[in-house]
């Protein structure tokens, strides 16, 4: 009835997972208790969790991925701790089998249910305003693509609780991977989680190019788009290109161990080596799916806050295409031991060092914006500042790792550790932080608070440097990643630096979350309030709006006349609003609930799935379905704005704008 | 009043945009195809991977996947002529066409599921060696987009019962599907012949 699941397989035995069920589970009664008792539960369902809207939609998106932060950062410094103490006579307080679940988790989490969340996220709150159009192609698409990454983070977070999670590192390499040698749920849990949060961004990839594509506003040419809808529409791309060879790889996996197939088995034919270049022939682009859309948030926020437009704005364009590109021809650098060869890993090594060149390119391109500008040190620009320090040494080192012959001796060590956390925190993480601050009052209609927003960042950016620099030392002493003990005296000083670091980036996420509580308390305080929808004076269309932008985003759909429309409009003095113009009715996607019940019977499919449950997973399975098919039979599906509603907004606002103006 | 204007009202007021549906769609095909791809490239890799298990020659029957070769081929001009209908307005006559195309994708997914039968039945399952696991997932692959295809063509065969006009959303959704189909017949071509014809040659 229940498949393989049984009482024995709920952690009870282990108490920091009891004591963390407890945590949570206090936490979301408490959540919940709260929603219930201020009523907000119909409010919640109708404004929020069936919106198709995408501002709101990315809005939860973030959320998701502040959340999986959270959940990441606790594996991280769990981590770090064991390492701390696990030396010598000490077997550390976290056993291998926990400790490996561990490991796989942060690094499944942070890829998937963090960075992906946020730029998702990113992309959803401001493309579409970016580019002056009402929303995306597919509304329906993009809340469903929403719910399948929920529920795929809901997924991997139960088995916290309900069984275990994979052992096998975040990539899941085969023959371990197989249930030859991970006969439990580890991995089912693995895959179903992935698997089903790759339909979801796979679905965004083809909604958000589909959208750049079609409904950018009139004279808005390739060449006249903002260069972080440049680098999003380059994302897509890879997102189109690597999402179903992940798809691929994670299902061949999954046959091998519901259908006792042979992809990489050990016996029958099976090659383990096959599974490596399908994985990372997805998982190099995956990085670039991350770094890219940051490269463009740098770009925007890099020219705003220096005062000037962006420096080769072309150069910017043809460098993003370029890695674009050159992103689908090195996956092989993942694993240059494999034994392929002197000819085929000097080409993949050789083309892994000319991507340092547009990447080099842009760095420039934002030196250059800088040079000669008025570059205000707002919170924001700390980031970016941050980022241009540290991803260029992560830069460098990556050049040292696409050495093949360099590589043969780092490979596997805490070298790659420290590489990977250099470019992903350095360059993916601090422009994601870089760009939340940057839009929030674009999403929310006030700014961030400044002071926690530089707090949080000087301890990221030092505490970054305590926590990695060790690990390039300590891959150069020869210690090996994913290592739960160790006996040579020489690492544990280096370790326990590392350890300092990730309580100073502990203390940096404590002043993330107090800065969004100080500014959300002092919302309202006049300097705080952005009424015009312009607090930074930028260059974009989004911000030509009002913030938070009404649902319909543009009463009048903006006519684009050059790069930077926004700019050029306010220095030609064109008002963009055209305010108390001859408005029409605006064509709207109504809201629908089926996103989400299509997420919830996923969640229901995959997990019985992973517990064998086959009657339960015939239900889930039939549930998207009828989902689904009930949809497409949905033809009230869309609504007209009346004028007289878009008249009220827009007057409202224009009220706002004439107060501010006044007071300024 | 503004305020009780219908959306079919409205729609002389909308500057119309052109449905980016089918564009869309095309995308997601493109996508689909890289899976196909993925998939082909894998079985390149395990063709000759036989463990001591038959090899293709012993096994496949090349009358057999000729039949259904020809049965998906007709499919797909029977799909047209049901998208002919569907551009003059004849809904009945396109019905009937999708009907019969419903038949011949049933006629084909069934041959596929008594080969697979067959061989699954005298010891030769995706289990027996890596060139059957990577046959049977490319082809089975293929077989259930087959699947989601018909369960999909149904679905529009009811909803444009009892319809005299197609809706621009429905014609989108047919003209969708009719992607679908010619695509997998694409597909079905590559694999007859890189998977059963090179594998007897």
């Amino acid at each position: 009835m229940l498949g393989k699941l049984s009482w024995s397989d709920i952690p009870f035995d282990v108490p920091i997972l009891v004591g963390t069920f407890a945590g949570a589970a206090i936490a979301g009664l408490a959540v919940l208790g709260l929603i219930t008792y201020y009523g907000k539960w119909g409010y919640l369902w109708k404004e929020w969790l069936t919106s198709v809207d995408h501002k709101r939609l990315g809005v939860m998106y973030i959320v998701l991925a502040l959340v999986a932060l959270f959940r990441g950062f606790a594996d991280a410094i769990m981590m770090r701790s064991q390492l701390a103490l696990a030396y010598a006579g000490n077997p550390g307080y976290l056993p291998p089998h926990h400790y490996d679940q561990i490991f796989s988790a942060h690094g499944t989490i942070m890829i998937f249910f963090m960075a992906m969340a946020f730029m998702t996220g990113l992309m959803n709150v401001i493309v579409p305003l970016q580019i002056g159009a009402r929303d995306v192609a597919f509304p329906f698409l993009n809340s469903l693509s929403f719910w399948m990454t929920t529920v795929s983070f809901v997924l991997i977070n139960v088995s916290l609780f309900i069984g275990e999670f994979s052992q096998c590192g975040w990539l899941a390499y085969p023959p371990l991977s197989e249930s030859q040698f991970s006969p439990g749920v580890g991995v089912d849990y693995y895959i179903w989680a992935v698997q089903l949060s790759g339909v979801g961004t796979l679905l965004t990839g083809v909604n958000f190019f589909t959208t750049i594509v079609k409904m950018r506003a009139p004279g808005m040419t390739y060449m006249k788009m903002p260069v972080f809808t440049w680098t999003i529409f380059c994302t897509t791309v890879l997102i189109m290109v690597a999402f179903p060879i992940l798809t691929v790889a994670l299902g061949l996996l999954g046959l091998d161990r519901y259908l006792g197939m042979h992809f990489f088995t050990n016996d029958g034919g099976g090659n383990q080596m096959l599974y490596l270049s399908v994985i990372w022939a997805w998982g190099h682009p995956e990085v670039y799916i991350l770094i890219l859309p940051a490269f463009g948030a740098f770009s925007e926020i890099t020219q705003t806050f220096s005062r000037k437009p962006l420096f080769g704005y072309n150069t910017m364009v043809y460098a993003t295409c370029s890695i674009m590109v050159l992103s689908l021809v090195v996956w092989v650098h993942h694993f240059f031991t494999m034994g392929a060869g002197p000819n085929v890993n000097a080409f993949f090594g050789i083309m892994t060092m000319i991507i340092a060149i547009p990447t080099g390119v842009k760095i420039f391109n934002w030196l250059f914006t800088m040079y000669k500008g008025r570059v205000e040190f707002h919170a924001t620009m700390y980031w970016v500042i941050g980022f241009m320090i540290t991803f260029t040494i992560g830069g460098m080192t990556g050049v040292m790792l696409a050495i093949p012959a360099a590589d043969f001796v780092l490979h596997n060590s805490l070298f790659v550790i420290a590489h990977f956390h250099n470019v992903i925190i350095g360059g993916v993480y601090f422009g994601y932080v870089a760009a939340m601050n940057f839009w929030f009052p674009k999403a929310f209609g006030f700014k961030l608070n400044e002071a926690w927003g530089k707090r949080a960042f000087w301890f990221w950016f030092i505490g970054f440097y305590f926590a990695f620099m060790p690990l390039y030392v300590l891959g150069f002493m020869g210690m090996t990643r994913r290592m739960n003990h160790y006996d040579n005296p020489d690492w544990y000083p280096w370790l326990l630096v590392a350890e300092f670091g990730a309580v100073l980036i502990a203390c940096g996420i404590v002043c993330q979350l107090t800065q969004l509580y100080v500014s959300i308390r002092d919302r309202n305080l006049a300097e705080n309030r952005d009424l015009t929808g312009d607090p930074w004076n930028a260059r974009t269309l989004e911000w030509s709006t009002s913030s938070p932008p009404p649902f319909y985003n543009f009463a009048v759909v903006p006519t684009v006349h050059d790069l930077d429309a926004f700019a050029h409009d306010k220095e030609a003095g064109i008002d963009t609003r055209a305010a108390g113009a001859d408005y029409q009715p605006i064509h709207m996607p109504k809201n629908t609930s089926a996103g989400f019940f299509v997420g919830a019977f996923s969640l229901v499919l995959g997990f019985a799935a992973i517990w064998y449950i086959w009657w339960l997973a015939a239900i889930g399975l039939i549930g998207v379905i009828a989902t689904v098919i009930a949809r497409s039979s949905n033809n009230d599906v869309d609504y007209y704005v009346p004028v007289s509603e878009v008249a009220r907004i827009e007057n409202e606002h224009t009220r706002n704008l004439m107060a501010a103006q006044a007071a300024e | 009043m503004a305020h009780d204007m219908t959306v079919d009202a409205a729609h002389a007021h909308d500057e119309h945009h052109e449905s980016p549906v089918v564009f869309g769609f095309w995308l997601y095909l493109m996508t689909d195809c890289l899976i196909f791809g993925t998939l082909f490239a894998v079985f390149a890799v395990m063709r000759n991977q036989f463990a001591g298990g038959p090899t293709g020659k012993e096994l496949f029957d090349l009358s057999g996947v000729g039949i259904e070769t020809a049965i998906l081929l007709v499919s797909s001009i029977t799909y047209g002529f049901g998208m002919i209908s569907a551009h003059q307005n004849k809904l009945g006559t396109m019905r009937m066409w999708l009907a019969v195309t419903f038949l011949l994708g049933l006629g084909f997914l069934f041959m596929e599921i008594r080969e697979f039968s067959h061989m699954v039945a005298e010891g030769n399952g995706p289990d027996r060696s890596a060139f059957l696991s990577s046959f049977f997932t490319l082809v089975g692959t293929h077989g259930l987009h087959v699947t989601c295809g018909l369960l999909w063509m149904a679905v529009l065969m009811v909803q444009s019962t009892g319809k005299t006009v197609l809706s621009e959303r429905m014609m989108n959704k047919l003209t969708c599907l009719s992607l679908f189909w010619h695509f997998l017949d694409i597909v079905w071509i590559c694999v007859f012949t890189f998977v059963y014809l090179m594998s007897v040659i």
